[in-house]
């Protein structure tokens, strides 16, 4: 029910969403969530393909994204969607002009240059090794013909496959400022002009191998950090896809119409039925119901709301069916509000340097400068400008980074993907260098610290056999909190001709037993608040009182944290009373109770002036303008959809153990960068004075390019060959 | 000068048709889901 009620498909028409194809055909673009293995790839594909009209569907498993097609006409989209729902999916068409992402077309480029490159790699230090091991003994006129041989491949597969470098070096330079392609642009173009004026001038070095090398071994490393990234934005576009909600509408001549949460006006009066999530901000119209708050303010029990009430959006009716009536649209509820927040969030972190690019920025000066003095300085000796500049350029292309251009997505890459076995998903590289920083961790407690599923507290208090006569009603029901009643009794029968009134509570068949809230039981609601109450014939009634679960691994997350040198504090919408109990049983020692979203963002604003650097770990729509502030985040795998968005990472599963290795993976993956950049930089430190000095022949350059690049990957490697980190 | 030119050719020949089979199998969509690839080989029938 709460699957069909999130799309948006019904009230809105899906023929834009259609992408023309030959012969009449059109195709049907659908992003699929939760299909992870081969049966699921079978299972959807021929339940699609058994529709009538389809003539093809296709799952893409790394990207979730279904294709379908048809005969202009012959099937209907939204066909389609309701029988992947069926098979138990979650499904959402592609926005048409999203789904032309610039991202595949970039991947099949860099893979097509790193093709083509390493081709020419390979052919040209075939040709290159022979000038080297029988130079001496080679014609000149052989040899000749094997450089110009080598200009020919070189120099056109060296355009070709380093696009991806030219194009992003002139977009900075045209914006004014220097980036890591710019050196390695200047070095790929330099070499080749050196090479071709040696090969004129009859000489016996050129660096045509280098050149082709070069951007080979760049473009792996380019390539590592697209797959990074792309994995990353497949994941955020997904959630976006599957946020829009459908809310059913009342018309004023009664008659019930679906339409899209968006076009909701204030005014409107919706029907919600248990499990529903409220789209807008909305006010209760008619019956009394329960809500489950617990995404929105972060309070762990369900709340009473009366008639006249307001209901912000975002939470979920547990109680009676309700009617409400819209008090705001969508973009001004407070979802839309903390979407906004998170989005300013989000803008302030973009102001994070990546490690890279802090690399980058003392790097490139430093190397220009430094040719420009070999230049100089040959000259002031009195050497040819011949000579001068080829030293220079030999300086340029000795010190090009590409140990530095392999050095950070080659660990970033091992890194991830050793994560990603052990349930972390990453969503962006540089979150591992920032998660690597912090010294502070926030916790959110419902459904961060705890299970979201309450438990029964004062069993000890009731006596066994009272326990068992409530269990026998409450087995029979599906309410969160007489199924805790029903687990802490364990497993029995249940009682004959069990009725439950929605909103109210359970009676046997001759009202004799009742189970249910305090005025189910004929108590006054005011001054009885939470829990249920239990009463029979004549006997007063039983009060059970429930209490939340910490997750049983939380105490040693914690404790972990805290050997590890980070602070924890927790920040939770609920009551003292409630945040208390949880922090100690967890040991935190820092928390703060009832604090709302905005005061959880302020927090972390404040945290950040003080210049702590904050791990926000958090699961409700309440948290997630705090994550987007923080300066890294990670949700668990029941987080609301927003929150997963605002976070950096996302835990699969709901255990948070893997959380404290995601920590020490990313700490020995910066050990790990830094000791690549250390390496790369060692290596610049004994070659250049010998390119300076005019020592270097090519085959020093090569050897040592090659040399130092295998060096930082394997370096990287150690990350996934460490039992433990 | 000639064997020289002979296997030169060749090595070109053969590594130009390596590339070439590779660009094929890319822009044919061969490299778009290398994870439904790996689970694909699991299926027993030919859909």
């Amino acid at each position: 029910m709460n699957l069909a009620l999130r799309s948006a498909d019904m009230a809105d028409d899906l023929s834009r969403h259609l992408l023309p194809g030959d012969d009449g055909n059109c195709q049907f673009e659908i992003a699929v969530k939760g299909a992870r293995c081969a049966n699921c790839i079978a299972k959807i594909e021929t339940g699609v393909r058994a529709l009538a009209g389809v003539s093809e569907a296709r799952l893409n498993l790394s990207t979730g994204k279904l294709t379908v097609g048809w005969k202009r006409g012959a099937a209907s989209p939204h066909a389609v969607l309701r029988r992947i729902r069926d098979l138990g999916y979650e499904a959402q068409p592609f926005d048409a002009a999203a789904t032309l992402s610039s991202g595949e077309q970039e991947g099949r480029l860099l893979l097509r240059c790193m093709a083509i490159a390493g081709f020419g790699t390979v052919f040209i230090m075939g040709l290159a090794d022979a000038v080297w091991y029988g130079g001496g003994d080679m014609e000149a006129a052989t040899r000749q013909s094997l450089f110009w041989l080598a200009a020919a491949v070189a120099i056109p597969i060296t355009f070709y496959a380093g696009q991806p470098f030219f194009l992003s070096a002139f977009r900075a330079l045209r914006r004014g400022n220097a980036n890591m392609d710019v050196p390695i642009s200047a070095a790929l173009i330099l070499s080749l002009g050196l090479s071709l004026y040696q090969t004129v001038q009859h000489g016996t070095h050129n660096y045509f191998d280098a050149a082709v090398m070069l951007t080979f071994l760049l473009l792996i490393g380019r390539y590592l950090d697209y797959r990074l990234r792309s994995r990353a934005q497949g994941a955020a576009r997904h959630l976006l896809a599957l946020q829009s909600l459908l809310a059913r509408r009342i018309r004023p001549d009664g008659d019930l119409e679906t339409v899209a949460a968006r076009d909701l006006a204030p005014g409107d009066r919706l029907l919600l039925a248990s499990g529903d999530r409220v789209p807008v901000n909305a006010v209760l119209e008619e019956h009394a119901t329960e809500a489950d708050m617990s995404l929105v303010t972060g309070e762990s029990m369900p709340q009473p709301f009366a008639p006249g009430e307001a209901i912000y959006a975002g939470a979920v009716i547990t109680g009676a069916p309700a009617i409400l009536r819209a008090t705001a649209r969508v973009e001004d509820s407070l979802v839309a509000d903390l979407a906004r927040l998170l989005e300013a969030g989000q803008q302030s972190r973009s102001l994070y340097v990546k490690l890279a690019d802090r690399a980058a920025r003392a790097y490139v000066p430093l190397v220009c400068g430094l040719a420009l003095a070999v230049f100089v300085g040959w000259l002031g000796m009195g050497a040819s400008i011949a000579v001068a500049a080829t030293n220079a350029i030999t300086v340029l292309i000795i010190t090009c980074p590409c140990a530095l251009g392999l050095a950070v997505p080659a660990v970033q890459i091992v890194a991830t993907g050793r994560l990603f076995q052990r349930g972390v998903f990453v969503k962006s590289g540089d979150a591992l260098e920032r998660l690597a920083e912090i010294d502070l961790a926030v916790f959110d407690k419902t459904g961060t610290l705890t299970t979201g599923v309450p438990a029964l507290r004062n069993a000890a208090d009731v006596s066994p056999a009272i326990l068992e006569q409530a269990a026998q009603l409450a087995r029979a029901s599906r309410h969160p909190l007489a199924q805790a009643l029903a687990a802490a009794a364990g497993p029995g029968p249940v009682a004959p001709g069990v009725r439950e009134t929605i909103g109210m509570g359970l009676e046997t068949a001759d009202s004799a037993r009742k189970l249910g809230n305090a005025a189910w039981c004929g108590l006054d609601p005011g001054a009885h608040k939470g829990g249920m109450w239990f009463c029979r014939d004549g006997a007063a009634p039983v009060h059970f009182v429930f209490h939340e679960t910490i997750r049983p691994e939380a105490g040693a997350v914690v404790a972990a944290l805290l050997r590890r040198g980070i602070s924890v504090e927790m920040l939770s919408g609920d009551h003292p009373m409630a945040a208390a109990e949880i922090a100690a049983r967890a040991g935190i020692a820092q928390w703060h109770a009832g604090v709302g979203a905005r005061e959880k963002a302020a927090r972390l604003q404040a945290l950040k002036a003080e210049g702590r650097h904050v791990l926000m770990v958090g699961d409700g729509i309440n948290d997630a303008a705090a994550m987007g502030l923080a300066h890294v985040s990670i949700a668990p795998g029941s987080a609301a959809d927003v929150s997963q968005q605002a976070s950096d990472m996302v835990l699969r599963g709901q255990d948070l153990t893997p959380l404290v290795e995601a920590l020490d993976v990313a700490r020995k993956a910066r050990r790990l960068v830094l000791q690549n950049f250390a390496l790369a930089l060692l290596y610049n430190l004994t070659a250049i004075p010998l390119a300076a000095l005019g020592f270097v022949t090519p085959l020093i350059a090569a050897a040592t390019m090659a040399g130092s690049s295998l060096l930082v990957t394997l370096n990287a490697l150690r990350l996934s060959l460490a039992g433990k980190p | 000068m000639s064997g020289v030119a002979l296997i030169i050719a060749s090595a070109l020949g053969v590594g130009l048709t390596a590339l070439a089979v590779l660009l094929w199998a890319l822009n044919s969509g061969q490299y778009d889901d290398p994870d439904g690839a790996a689970e694909r080989i699991l299926l027993d029938d030919g859909d």
